[in-house]
This record gives C-alpha cells, sequence and structure tokens, in this order.
C-alpha cells in the first residue's frame, strides 16, 4: 500500500513538473511587453528596460524556468509583478472561498446523487425516467447558465439572495452561506444528474450479478444486500466520478466565482491570465495541479480500502 | 475452448444491415428524430447563414441601442445597435464550426493513438497513457486561459487547443474496445487467414470503435460550445467575432435593460447541446437494442403442441418436501407476446432423495429450480401451476409471481443454493468467514462466536484443510475449488432440507469437480436433505442422483428412476444425451453447446 501511495505520488509531482513547464513555456510567448503593461503607456524605454531586468524578462527562458522552478521547491513562487503582493499569500487568501464552494457543492452531489441513483436503479419506474429527463437537461445547459439563470430569478428578480457578493474576511457565517447558496445550487445541479446516473448504472450493475442471487438464496435481507454489499462494490464507480467532477469545479469555478463575483481562486486565474501576471498563473497552475493530485490520491486510497484486491496489488 | 467451437464462432463483422437498423431505430426513436431535425436545422442556417441573415455581425445603428423587436429587427438590437436576430444567425456559424474543429482535432489525435497504443500495446501504450493522464490531471479552462493569454483571444486557436485536451476521452476510448477486441477469436481468425494489421484495423476493429466514436463526438461537441461560451462568456472572447457566448456576455451586461438579449443566446445554446446529447442518447439506445436481441435467441420460442405429457411415477396423496406441478414460466416480449421457457413441468422431491434435472442449455432447468428458489429475475411470470414446499404453497395455482415474502421465510434457512460459478458467487468485498457467519448469526439466532466456531467446523467438513486461513481469506485469494468448497459449506451452514445445486461442477477443473461430487454424495448421505440437482451432463447424473428428469425447450420429455431411464429409455432425446457421454473420449464435455448461454 505504501509503494502504491509513493508510486502515485511520484507520478503527480511528474504530472507538476511537466504542467509547470508547459505552462512557463506558453506564458514566456505572451509576455512581450508586460513591463510597458506594469508601467503604463507614458513610460520611457530606459524605464522598461530597467522593469524588465528587475523581472528577470532580459534572460533567456531555461534560466527564468530554472530561477522559478529553484524558488518553488523552497516554497516561494515569486510576488505579482503587477501587484507586488506575494504568490502565496495571495492565493492562500483566495483558496477557502474556493474550496469552499467546490468540497460543499462535491458533499451535495454526492448525497443528492447517491438518493436518486439508487432509488432508480431500486426501483426503476418513474424516478428512473425523471434522472433520464434530468440527465439530458442537466447536460444540455452549462452550468454558467444555470448560473445567470439563477442569478436572474432568485437574486435579481426575486431578490432572496444577494446578486453579487462579497466575502469580507471578517463576515459573519450567515454571510458566507448567503452569498455561497447561489453558486452552490448551481455547481450541485450541473453535476447531479450525471452523477445520479453513473451510480444508477453501477448500482444497477452490481444487483445483476451473481453473489447478489446467491445472498438472495441464503436468506440476505435485500435493505442488507443493497447497503452492504452492492453499495460497497457500487462505491467506487460513484466516487471515481465525483473526483472527476470536484476536478471539473475547480476549471467551473473560473465562471462562476465571475458571475457571483466571488473572490476565489477562479477569479484570480481569470485576472491573473489576463494581464499576463506569469508567477500568479503558475501559483494558479501549481495550486490547482496539487489540489488533483491530492484528490486524487484520496480516491484511490478509498478504493482501496473499499475493494481488498487493490489492496493486495 | 475447443479449436471445433472457436470457428464457429461468428465474426461480427460490420454488415450493412445492422447499419441501416440502428439508423432506422434512432429515426423511429420521437426524441432522436427530434434531435435530428434540430441539428439539420442548425446545419442548414449555417451553412446558409450569410443568406439569412440581413445584417452583417457587425453593422451598428448608433441611433438605435437596445431596441425592441420590429420590421427591420425583428429580434431587436443590442447596446451597439447591432441587429440580434443577424447576430444569432451568424454566431450558429461560428459556434458550430469551432465546434466541429474542435471535435475533429480531438479525433485526429485521440483515434489513430487510441487505436495504436490498444492494438500493439508496448512503450507507445505507456507513453500514450502518461500524456492522457497529465492531460486529465489539470482543468481545461485554466489551460485555456493560459493559452488565451499566449495567443490571444481567437476562437479557433482556443478549440484547437480544447480539441488537444479533450482528445484522451476518444484515446480511452478507443483503446479500450480496441483491447476488449483484439484477443477476440474473430480477429485471431483474421491473423491467422493472413491479413494485415492495417486490414484488420479497418476491417474489424473500426467497426468496433465507430459508434462509440460518434456518441463521444455529439458529447465532445456539446461541451465545446460550452466551453467555449464559457470563456467568450467570462469576456475572454474575440468580441469582433459574433458567437453565441459573446452574445450571452452581451445580454448578461444589459440584463435589467433588456432581458430578451439573455434569452435568445442562451436558449439557442441550451437546444443545441440538448439536441447533441439527445441524440447521442438516441444512438446508444438503439446499440443496445440491437445487442438484446440475439441475447434471447436461446430461449425456446412460443409453446411446442403439447404431445406427450410425461407424468413423473408419485404417490399423489403422499406428503413431500417439494412437489411442483404445472408449472409454466415466460418472459413478456416486446409486442405483448409472452415467450415460454418452462412449460407443463411437474415432479416430486422427497428428503434425503437426489433428483436429478437435465438439459442441455436452454431447456428450461435453470429456471426451473430459481422458481422455486423465486430467485427468477424480476421481469419473469409464472404462467401456470403450482410450487408447494413442505405442504405450503410458495406459488399458488392461479398466481402470477413467486410469493417473496412466503420464500423469505424458507431460503436461506430451509431451500439454501449451490451455484454454478464459484468466483463470481462470492462477494469480492468481503472476507470468506463474514460471509459464513453473517447468514448464520441472521437466521440461527446464535452469538457471533458460535456462529465463527460453526462456520471453521463447516469449512473443515467440506474438505478444507486450513480453515483458519480460508476463513481469513478474500474470496480471489482462493482457488475456484476452495472458493466452490465454501458455497456449499455456505449452502449446508443453517441446516436447510433442500438443497438446489446448479451446474456445481461446471466451472471446475475436472479433477475437482470428481472431489466436489464425492462431497456433495457425503453430505447429502450425512445430512439426509433433499438435492435437485441441475446439469447437463449425465455423468453427475450417474454418480448421484436417485431419480432423473430429462428437459428439452422448457419441458420434460422423460423422468424416473435413473436406473431405468439409463437402461431402458426410449426416447431419442434422452439417448443422445447419454450417447454423447458414452462415446465421446471425455465424459465431462460431452455436449457441444457452448458455455455461457445457459440460464435462459
Amino acid at each position: 500500500m505504501l509503494i502504491f501511495i509513493i508510486r502515485r505520488l511520484v507520478s503527480g509531482v511528474t504530472v507538476l513538473v511537466a504542467l509547470c513547464c508547459v505552462t512557463f513555456f506558453l506564458l514566456y510567448y505572451s509576455g512581450s511587453n508586460i513591463a510597458q503593461n506594469i508601467l503604463g503607456e507614458f513610460a520611457t524605454s530606459d524605464q522598461i528596460a530597467a522593469k524588465e531586468h528587475e523581472l528577470g524578462l532580459d534572460q533567456p527562458l531555461i534560466v527564468r524556468m530554472l530561477n522559478w522552478f529553484g524558488g518553488a521547491l523552497h516554497g516561494d513562487l515569486g510576488t505579482s509583478w503587477f501587484t507586488n503582493e506575494p504568490v502565496t499569500q495571495s492565493l492562500l487568501s483566495r483558496l477557502p472561498v474556493t474550496l469552499a464552494l467546490i468540497v460543499t457543492a462535491t458533499i451535495g452531489i454526492a448525497i443528492l446523487a447517491s438518493g436518486f441513483g439508487i432509488a432508480a436503479a431500486v426501483k426503476r419506474g418513474g424516478v428512473d425516467r425523471l434522472l433520464q429527463t434530468g440527465a439530458v437537461v442537466g447536460q444540455a445547459i452549462p452550468e454558467f447558465v444555470f448560473a445567470i439563470i439563477l442569478v436572474t430569478v432568485f437574486a435579481i428578480g426575486l431578490g432572496w439572495f444577494p446578486a453579487t457578493s462579497s466575502i469580507a474576511p471578517g463576515a459573519g457565517g450567515a454571510a458566507w452561506i448567503a452569498s455561497l447558496a447561489l453558486p452552490v445550487i448551481a455547481l450541485v445541479i450541473n453535476g447531479l444528474t450525471s452523477t445520479a446516473q453513473q451510480i444508477r448504472s453501477a448500482v444497477i450493475g452490481e444487483l445483476e450479478r451473481d453473489y447478489v442471487r446467491t445472498l438472495r438464496s441464503r436468506g440476505t435481507p435485500e435493505p442488507v444486500i443493497l447497503f452492504k454489499h452492492v453499495m460497497r462494490s457500487a462505491a467506487p464507480a460513484g466516487l471515481t466520478v465525483l473526483s472527476l467532477h470536484f476536478i471539473g469545479m475547480l476549471g467551473g469555478v473560473v465562471i462562476i466565482e465571475q458571475i457571483f463575483a466571488l473572490p476565489g481562486m477562479g477569479a484570480l486565474a481569470v485576472q491573473s491570465t489576463t494581464l499576463g501576471d506569469t508567477p500568479l498563473v503558475m501559483g494558479v497552475v501549481v495550486y490547482t495541479v496539487v489540489i488533483v493530485i491530492i484528490v486524487n490520491l484520496l480516491v484511490d486510497l478509498a478504493n482501496g480500502w473499499l475493494n481488498p484486491k487493490v489492496r493486495v496489488s | 475452448m475447443s479449436q471445433e467451437t472457436a470457428f464457429e464462432v461468428e465474426a461480427p463483422a460490420p454488415d450493412q444491415v445492422s447499419r441501416t437498423h440502428v439508423v432506422k431505430r434512432v429515426l423511429r426513436n420521437p426524441l432522436g428524430l427530434t434531435a435530428l431535425i434540430i441539428l439539420a436545422v442548425l446545419l442548414v442556417v449555417a451553412v446558409c447563414a450569410q443568406w439569412i441573415a440581413p445584417f452583417d455581425a457587425n453593422h451598428a445603428d448608433i441611433a438605435k441601442t437596445l431596441a425592441g423587436p420590429d420590421a427591420t429587427n425583428i429580434l431587436g438590437t443590442d447596446s451597439a445597435g447591432r441587429d440580434t436576430f443577424s447576430r444569432l444567425v451568424l454566431a450558429t456559424q461560428t459556434t458550430l464550426l469551432a465546434a466541429l474543429l474542435c471535435a475533429a482535432v480531438a479525433i485526429a489525435l485521440g483515434l489513430p493513438s487510441g487505436l495504436i497504443a490498444g492494438y500493439y500495446s508496448g512503450w507507445f501504450d505507456s507513453v500514450a497513457g502518461w500524456i492522457v493522464n497529465m492531460f486529465m490531471a489539470v482543468p481545461g479552462i485554466i489551460l485555456l486561459l493560459t493559452i488565451r493569454a499566449a495567443f490571444g483571444p481567437s476562437v479557433w486557436i482556443s478549440m484547437i487547443a480544447f480539441g488537444i485536451l479533450i482528445s484522451p476521452g476518444y484515446f480511452r476510448l478507443t483503446r479500450t474496445a480496441v483491447q476488449s477486441v483484439r484477443n477476440e477469436l474473430y480477429v485471431d481468425a483474421a491473423r491467422v487467414s493472413g491479413l494485415s494489421d492495417a486490414r484488420i484495423i479497418s476491417r474489424h476493429i473500426f467497426a468496433v470503435v465507430r459508434a462509440p466514436i460518434i456518441i463521444q463526438t455529439a458529447i465532445v461537441c456539446g461541451i465545446a460550445i460550452s466551453i467555449q461560451s464559457g470563456l467568450e462568456f467570462l469576456g475572454l472572447g474575440d468580441p469582433a467575432v459574433a458567437t453565441w457566448g459573446v452574445m450571452v456576455s452581451e445580454g448578461f451586461t444589459n440584463v435589467y435593460l433588456a432581458p430578451m438579449l439573455l434569452v435568445w443566446p442562451v436558449a439557442a445554446i441550451g437546444i443545441t447541446i440538448g439536441a447533441l446529447v439527445l441524440l447521442g442518447n438516441a444512438i446508444r439506445d438503439a446499440l443496445e437494442d440491437r445487442e438484446k436481441v440475439p441475447r434471447s435467441k436461446a430461449v425456446p420460442t412460443i409453446a411446442l403442441a403439447s404431445t406427450n405429457r410425461v407424468v413423473i411415477p408419485a404417490d399423489s396423496d403422499e406428503e413431500h418436501l417439494l412437489a411442483v406441478e404445472n408449472l409454466a414460466v415466460g418472459y413478456p416480449q416486446r409486442g405483448g407476446a409472452i415467450k415460454r421457457v418452462v412449460n407443463d413441468v411437474s415432479f416430486t422431491v422427497d428428503r434425503g432423495e437426489v433428483l436429478g434435472i437435465v438439459g442441455e442449455s436452454g431447456s428450461g432447468k435453470s429456471q426451473t429450480a430459481f422458481s422455486i428458489l423465486g430467485l427468477l429475475p424480476a421481469e419473469a411470470r409464472i404462467l401456470g401451476g403450482s410450487i408447494e414446499f413442505d405442504g405450503q404453497y410458495t406459488v399458488a395455482p392461479g398466481e402470477t409471481t413467486v410469493s417473496q415474502s412466503r420464500l423469505a421465510k424458507l431460503r436461506g434457512k430451509r431451500i439454501s443454493y449451490i451455484p454454478q460459478e464459484p468466483m463470481s458467487n462470492l462477494d469480492p468485498a468481503y472476507r470468506i468467514g463474514s460471509q459464513l457467519v453473517a447468514p448464520m448469526v441472521r437466521t440461527l439466532g446464535i452469538s457471533k462466536a458460535e456462529a465463527r466456531r460453526r462456520a471453521l467446523q463447516l469449512l473443515r467438513d467440506v474438505g478444507i484443510t486450513d480453515p483458519e486461513r480460508t476463513f481469513r481469506a478474500y474470496p480471489h485469494e482462493v482457488s475456484g475449488g476452495m472458493a466452490q468448497r465454501v458455497l456449499i459449506a455456505g449452502a449446508i451452514s443453517c441446516e436447510p432440507d433442500l438443497i438446489i445445486a446448479d451446474e456445481p461442477t461446471t466451472a471446475l477443473d475436472v479433477t475437482v469437480q470428481a472431489d466436489v461430487l464425492d462431497l456433495l454424495r457425503d453430505l447429502q448421505k450425512r445430512l439426509g436433505v433433499g438435492v435437485i440437482l441441475v446439469t447437463h451432463n449425465f455423468g453427475v447424473v450417474a454418480d448421484l442422483c436417485d431419480r432423473v428428469i430429462v428437459m428439452q425447450q422448457g419441458r420434460i420429455v422423460e423422468g424416473g428412476e435413473l436406473r431405468e431411464v439409463l437402461h431402458y429409455t426410449e426416447e431419442p432425446y434422452t439417448k443422445r444425451l447419454l450417447g454423447s457421454m458414452l462415446v465421446g473420449k471425455e465424459p465431462m464435455t460431452m455436449l457441444t453447446v457452448p458455455e455461457g448461454g445457459e440460464g435462459s
């Protein structure tokens, strides 16, 4: 098991390094007149040259990349070119908002999708048809469109929620909940039906397995079969879908945070890429990929615990 | 599988008939047809956009901003005074073209690499797999933001980039499909007959991945439209090019002043992606339908004319442990017909007696067994007859389903079951011990410790030398023969009166078969239980049974004392079953019926 974890971590770090290189490479080509942008259009060419030297823009790509990696190894992701704020600091101030959003949405999806998925698998009929229809609607409408509809109807139209929330660091719990409610609902609606469908087919697949019939022949009550045996074998499929949604939402919040004016990492991503703020963009990429690696590792561990066969190999 | 049967397997070659079949099914599905019509209309609009749109996309009438619908601007104008209808039409062209570009890039990358990785495996597979994992590890939109920063706000560049990012979907799909057929017999046969790899890939393997690719493309186009609109909504699109996303962004800015500006592009996005999703679903359903039909082929078709009803010699007044009378089981088909799989079957079993039910696959023998256990699939219907266990009806005359409430009291306690395939009949997630202990604690009401003691004794009884180790093991850690012993231990654990064994030795090695049969005989003698042994193998019957019934196409063709049937049968079908055993070189594998069709 330990070897398994180490292997996953090594592969995760390799992916991280590779992605950092690719991103750095891409940003190198975008950052042609960064100094000009920072100093404004009336800066003299001497000032620009001085700024470029200060930021290390006059150095070749490989040197800049190595410098960045050297800093990153010591936990120093540099400072933003535009705000001069340390990258780690601005990311850490944004991370709670984004994580609160995604984690809450994931929990919501997990609970509701399991309920609907299991009900559809066991009862079929009406619940099943509802889910099938819901899945088409859920897939057909992008989450930002859901978010727009929610904002338009519940915040602007009915005024139940703040349309654009600003989460101040000192704001109370109620303000947090009120600001996160609509964006979380938008994310949940988007992921709910497809997850429920996956859980449904995983449960149906397990219910058709031979051992379920044998359990029935031993007089095992249906609830025990469903919750002790079937759910345990179907859970890895559900967890995998959830982890994919979690990763998808890391991207999805970029738009959601914009719509609800939430000061999260997604908003930072848009802002930094638009400006070409290389240290900040690199920071966003590093944090995102690290979160993805952690989530995948957790799912692998959970699946190993659920499935003894994986544990052995 | 023997050499002969290998050539009996027909290659599911891509024949024209089945392809048109799928198209027909999609067209007959109302949702599929609607989706196709919507997509066709969109396509026409996209192709003829330049002629349909009355204005240029960026033609602005500054004097007439955010205007409502009138004769000139039938859907009004936006904040720059541009005609909404024209923009919507022209945006259809750009948006769809961008989505197709994305799908084309993804297919161009994913399909060939998936084919190569799946067909040849090796280093290419490892490298490609690693790259795919890297792509899947990062949310696409973050990379798209970076790419936009590098290359500017072009919708084409971002869609090419997204095509690359989404190509792992095609790669995985193709690779899995190819791997699943690469070692199929017909591909082997093609290879043996000297077809080049290129021919095999284009003829056989491409046929397998074609349908999933079409479905995937419908989904990918939907995702591309969604991502593209999302980026543009953020204001990261090219404002000079009219797309739905740019229009949503513009509409959202003016949502208080002119909400309809938001409604049109949002509706266009929703309808388009919805049509793509529906089309994908319709194709998937059509394919699944096609696969379902031949599966029920093994089921004997509608009732054969009742000729000779065989009456089993039994004293009708006597109490039997189990009495099955005139049992008929069927499955409703599409269109109202009912396929009978068991017809007019009657027999009895007493305590201490072993009854063999013999027949080929599809003879209805397993269906009969599952009717007694009440474990028929949910769609099955009892069409007539009754089943009585120890004087109590589990299927009373006139009932159409097996009473689950009555059987719940019997199953596992008085009637138990030994399945055919040992490995798949244990829950892989739990240790063998807990799977033996749980039913005993529940059924016998004994403590866990007592159940554990009994379970270990049972494992010893079924001939397992190290019961402690097996008790602690997971199912995948023991052999097939061992697993079957565990299942037999489970079947006798709650001291049943009747054991139903469904081909208990078929899945085992020949040497283990004899051991398991010995075990069954010993246990039956010692416990004095009634046993129904379902098998296709007359050798097993001759070994164990007191009486035997022979089934063919859902009916009993012959029945009686084992000795009489073996020596004096006049029934040609029985003779054939017997003949195949005596003449063949290997008594244990006498019928050439391939396994797997069983249970219908």
